[in-house]
């Protein structure tokens, strides 16, 4: 009897200075671009610094900007913790999409807390949800030419899940980066597409 | 019209500009910083005045002094300023305004960068004027628009109030033409309405108990309240609540009435209606029971056996921010469906280390308590105040945060009540010119022996980097008259005032240590500009690293700087380094050297 509210809910996580917001910002300005109304909500303020960062992001939505416990169709997650931090919000049918390089918080980096290996934060997620897709997004970013795009990176493996089209997903890109950045950004995005096959 | 995808504090600025504006003010606060943020580059194109205000207080009434010549002025910020800005808001609702004004205070349920969850709508309340709660950033850009026209036909300020996710939430939002032409400001001398005497007070005070039935009637006839009957259960819900509320009615698949409420005082015709149609009816607002109030009283005289479920029945939390999952089980468990579990994830809350927001690498402000904790020791008394210092809560020289510019204040209080131990109360620059002041002039006047550490980074760092009186530079990028801290300190009384560099750490010490055996007010600037606007302007320093000296004693990584790691049984610095130094001279073995360009 579950009735869908959106289209599609996507939970993008990581940590501040990452460009959580950025790539947020992308999604939704594209999804304006195709002509689906979309709804977001950003983490700002104290959270920004160097803290766990959530996005909502709802396309097709025309409800409150906040996606469901539970309910999520994708979660990108821009480091692997976070991923797990963040895990309550996929639903049993969504999808995991993960760059596996881990940010260690100032509470590993001090020896307060450790800093648990990949597979024991993969494991509970791969119970919890239909799919997940583990990426080196911030190596592919280096091999485009900017550990900085490491995002981007996993913009370009998100396009493969979104019901927006990649030109409009690559116009609105070339949009929201300098000029400058522009050929960079776009490498990132192809090999981020290319860890997914069709 | 055209669509754009708006952050809802950009589509209040787009309101705003939409309604012909001419004085925007505003204190940074999250979450309301953008709204001005926004506004700062048309301010030359739109012939419009945005300014950076020293405080709430001070925004108001610039904006009520706009008012009262006849154009518009909106004056904003988050809910705990509009404390600080309590005063003139009570007695404006007596004078009135000419122009259209509109303050917006945003709530911050759930305290996600704040240090309470006050409900602003019960403001309105006390001081008789009109509040319209915004769902989305459709609504808050629509609202504003209307805001500024109900203010100029009641004669009365109107409260905007956003909650966090109406002011940083985006959504597409529907936007009309700006207004180019502005009101010509023409200030009419008018005594009886503008000179709050006592004679002139009483009589205000029976006009705005009058305007109480306009003010009704107005609200009645607005587009912001909408009622949709089935069956003979209810929801009613305020603001975005009322939007969590219609996905899960939605999603249930229910035959459920609802009421949505934009406006305070809630809309009387519509909410008889409603509550004579229904039998049962669950209440849903974020925070004070508001609505909830207006409901049970409503109840009485329309349908006294109404069975109303809310917050005095514990369906709905009177604390912290609702969703779409409570709100979902809420309205299931009226309406007996099954509720959904909380899918929580019992990993996640045993292996995950804890990330917490933290000071930047190279951050000043971790310096300068780092000296003041040397030359303090630890059992002096550390009261402190609001910004991005507060993070430093684990270095053991924060021991108060109450509300804007209290370090002083109850630095003082701890002084006068007999208190013996050595004191020494920190704020920044921007909150010690926002409320500092006059804890400084009193601390100076009542002989407080305190030592005062005004943390300098040259900025309003934690809200997103507004300026202030004293970094020379306006709201709208303007080169203006730049305040000497020091100079207003000792003009404030304090005799002892020494500025220091944080980065210099022995210097620092030195300086807190000669304050502290002063034997009066000794105030200590230590100056560092913020790493994040250094970064920005493009200032960069050699990194530091750890060569074989190390010893692994942890001094370093006691320091708590992100940029320093430990590793089996050395420390290692991290690209985060920002070349600031100050790790290599806590170091006892000097094992940390400056990187060497090749």
């Amino acid at each position: 009897m579950k009735i869908k509210t959106s289209e599609c809910d996507i939970v993008v996580v990581g940590v501040g200075g990452q460009g959580v917001i950025l790539i947020s910002s992308i999604i939704g300005k594209a999804a304006l671009k195709a002509c689906l109304s979309v709804r977001s909500a950003e983490t700002h303020g104290m959270a920004q610094r160097g803290g766990s960062v959530i996005n909502h992001l709802r396309i097709g939505c025309v409800f409150g900007p906040m996606v469901p416990l539970g309910g999520a169709d994708i979660l990108l997650a821009l480091e692997p913790a976070e991923a797990l931090r963040y895990a309550h919000y996929l639903s049993k049918e969504g999808v995991a999409l993960v760059n596996v390089k881990p940010v260690f918080p100032s509470t590993v980096t001090t020896g307060q807390s450790r800093y648990p290996p990949l597979e024991d934060i993969l494991a509970p997620l791969e119970r919890i949800c239909m799919d997940i897709k583990t990426v080196d997004a911030t190596k592919l970013a280096v091999k485009a030419g900017n550990p900085q795009t490491m995002n981007v990176v996993m913009l370009g493996v998100l396009s493969k899940y979104i019901p927006i089209s990649e030109e409009i997903l690559i116009e609105s890109l070339s949009e929201s980066v300098p000029a400058k950045f522009l050929e960079v950004n776009r490498r990132a995005f192809e090999l981020g597409k290319s860890e997914i096959k069709a | 019209m055209m669509r754009e995808y708006l952050l809802g504090n950009a589509a209040i600025a787009r309101g705003i500009l939409e309604a012909g504006a001419s004085v925007v003010t505003s204190y940074p606060g999250t979450p309301a910083s953008e709204i001005v943020e926004t506004l700062a580059p048309f301010t030359k194109k739109y012939d419009l005045h945005v300014e950076w205000s020293v405080n709430e207080k001070v925004a108001l009434e610039v904006a009520i002094g706009a008012s009262w010549t006849g154009t518009r002025a909106a004056a904003v910020m988050k809910h705990v300023g509009l404390n600080v800005a309590a005063d003139p808001f009570m007695t404006l609702a007596y004078t009135g305004v000419r122009g259209g004004l509109v303050v917006i205070s945003s709530d911050d349920p759930f305290c996600h960068s704040s240090q309470n969850e006050q409900d602003s709508r019960r403001y309105a309340q006390f001081a008789c004027i009109p509040c319209i709660d915004p769902a989305d950033p459709q609504e808050a850009r629509d609202m504003t628009i209307y805001a500024f026209e109900l203010s100029e036909e009641l004669e009365l300020p109107v409260l905007l109030r956003p909650t966090t996710r109406v002011s940083h939430a985006r959504a597409d939002v529907e936007v009309g033409e700006i207004e180019e032409n502005r009101v010509k400001p023409e200030f009419l001398r008018n005594p009886v309405r503008w000179v709050a005497l006592p004679a002139h007070a009483r009589p205000r005070h029976s006009v705005l108990l009058e305007k109480q039935d306009a003010i009704k009637a107005a609200l009645e006839k607005s587009p912001w309240n909408r009622l949709v009957l089935r069956g003979e259960l209810g929801v009613i819900a305020s603001g975005i609540s009322g939007l969590y509320a219609e996905e899960a009615i939605k999603q249930l698949d229910v035959d459920i009435s609802i009421l949505r409420i934009g406006t305070f005082p809630p809309p009387e015709g519509l909410c008889s209606e409603f509550i004579m149609h229904v039998s049962k009816v669950m209440v849903i607002e974020e925070l004070e029971p508001v609505l909830e109030e207006y409901v049970e009283r409503a109840a009485r005289e329309h349908n006294p056996d109404l069975d109303i479920l809310g917050k005095r029945t514990g369906h709905i939390p009177r604390e912290g921010e609702l969703d779409p999952y409570i709100v979902r089980n809420a309205i299931a468990n009226m309406a007996d469906l099954p509720l959904v579990e909380s899918p929580s994830l019992r990993e996640a809350s045993e292996i995950l280390p804890p990330r917490p927001p933290a000071l930047c690498p190279g951050c000043g402000h971790r310096a300068a308590y780092y000296a003041m904790r040397e030359a303090f020791g630890k059992d002096a008394i550390f009261p402190s105040d609001i910004g991005c210092y507060t993070l430093a809560v684990d270095m053991g020289t924060i021991d108060t945060c109450l509300c804007m510019g209290a370090s002083i204040t109850l630095a003082s209080g701890i002084r006068f009540s007999g208190e013996e131990r050595d004191i020494c109360c920190s704020i920044g620059d921007s909150t010690f010119l926002h409320t500092g002041l006059p804890g400084l002039l009193n601390a100076a006047y009542n002989k407080a022996r305190i030592t005062i550490a005004i943390l300098d980074n040259s900025t309003t760092a934690m809200t997103g980097h507004q300026p202030h009186p004293g970094t020379g530079v306006t709201a709208s990028g303007d080169k203006t008259k730049a305040v000497s801290l020091a100079s207003l300190a000792k003009a404030l009384g304090a005799d002892f005032v020494e500025t220091a560099d944080p980065y210099d750490l022995k210097a620092t010490i030195e300086t807190f240590k000669r304050a502290r055996d002063y034997h009066g007010l000794a105030v200590v600037i230590t100056k560092q500009v913020c790493v994040i606007n250094e970064r920005r302007a493009g200032i960069k320093r050699n990194p530091f690293m750890v060569n074989e000296n190390c010893t692994g004693c942890r001094e370093c990584v006691e320091f708590g700087c992100p940029a320093i790691e430990f590793e089996e049984d050395c420390a290692r610095i991290n690209s985060l380094c920002t070349g600031c130094g100050v790790c290599a001279q806590i170091c006892p073995s000097e094992a940390i050297e400056v990187v060497k360009v090749k």
